[in-house]
């Protein structure tokens, strides 16, 4: 076996290097509050069809990453540490059918879908930490049962 | 410079909000080789902290800190951006809307979120059972048997071409309208007493 075909063990981050997510993070949360996406009205607005606003804002966003993602395989785009960027291809399964109903029912009562739980509770409206523990629950409780759900 | 930030202040439109949403796929590839997504956090904090010995939080999420960090971000983010940068205007929500949520009972549109339904001075426990307990638990129910959220399916999914997540994406929307048309009413009317 040629030595070079052998991929390099992808490097660990630990302690301030991860500070870097954190950042990202904190860019994140603050796009989301300050297009509304946190918004329980602008969720309502999204499942009457009754304002393009969210459509544009995900639609958009899609469009960066499928076009990001594009130039990166294109041009075999390294990251920081070196490495060939690797996107897992995901699996077809029953989950991503009645999970995702599922949630697509609990983001019409919360107005949030987790990224905005998160930004609610820093926006100081704090009875959604109530959510957030909740969501931890449902999790768990996925977690507890999976194996005997349709998969 | 006083200009900017009251220009920052202001809510960011779509076409300036959703490129800038969409540049955490290549941004979190490039810095450390991530794959975008939000509601694996929820799957970290359970392994953390109660396993159980189940085999679904069997695993080492120290690997998964970035994830845990990257929400703690969304948190300050969250924060600033309800702070530094609030819109000291009030939030605009379209007519049809108001006049459909006005129907059910919603009174006060002022705020990123109904007032009536998201503030300590008004819940009562029906409004925490239904809007926080059951909402949330769906939320993280649903996200971990789909195996991601908006953030994981919809953008870095659809992104990167993976037909499983155009799949759950198309049945987040149906869940979000089957409620919202069907049981939402009744639940909300129940909720606000009326």
């Amino acid at each position: 076996m040629n030595a070079k075909t052998i991929d390099k063990a992808p490097s660990e981050e630990k302690g301030l290097q991860l500070l870097k997510y954190l950042i990202v993070g904190i860019f994140f949360g603050l796009i989301l509050v300050k297009s509304e996406v946190v918004s329980w009205f602008r969720i309502q607005e999204m499942f009457r069809f009754q304002s393009f606003h969210m459509y544009g804002v995900i639609g958009a966003a899609i469009a960066v990453g499928m076009l990001s993602v594009f130039l990166i395989k294109k041009f075999s785009i390294k990251t920081l540490a070196g490495e060939t960027v690797e996107i897992k291809d995901k699996v077809f399964k029953k989950g991503q059918i009645i999970g995702g109903f599922i949630f697509g029912l609990g983001w019409a009562v919360t107005g949030a879908c987790p990224g905005p739980i998160f930004a609610q509770i820093g926006a100081g409206y704090s009875v959604t930490l109530i959510t957030f523990i909740s969501a931890l629950a449902g999790t768990w409780v996925y977690g507890r049962f999976a194996h005997k759900l349709p998969n | 410079m006083l200009e900017i930030m009251n220009w920052l202040r202001e809510p960011w439109p779509w076409y300036i909000a959703g490129p800038l949403l969409g540049l955490t796929v290549p941004v979190l590839l490039l810095i450390g080789n991530k794959s975008f997504g939000v509601s694996s956090s929820l799957r970290h904090v359970c392994a953390a902290c109660v396993p159980a010995k189940i085999p679904f939080f069997s695993y080492n999420w120290k690997k998964e800190m970035w994830n845990l960090l990257f929400v703690a971000g969304i948190v300050i983010g969250g924060f600033l951006a309800a702070t530094v940068l609030t819109n000291p205007a009030s939030m605009v929500v379209a007519e049809s809307t108001q006049t459909d949520l006005r129907a059910l009972g919603i009174t006060n549109f002022n705020d990123l979120l109904p007032h009536q339904l998201f503030s300590w001075e008004e819940t009562n426990w029906s409004i925490v059972l239904i809007f926080y307990v059951l909402g949330g638990f769906l939320v993280g129910f649903g996200t971990r048997y789909a195996g991601g959220c908006t953030s994981g399916h919809a953008i870095m999914g659809i992104s990167t071409l993976q037909g499983p997540s155009l799949v759950a994406t198309i049945f987040f929307m149906i869940g979000g309208i089957v409620m919202t048309h069907l049981f939402l009413p009744t639940l909300l009317q129940f909720a606000l007493g009326n």
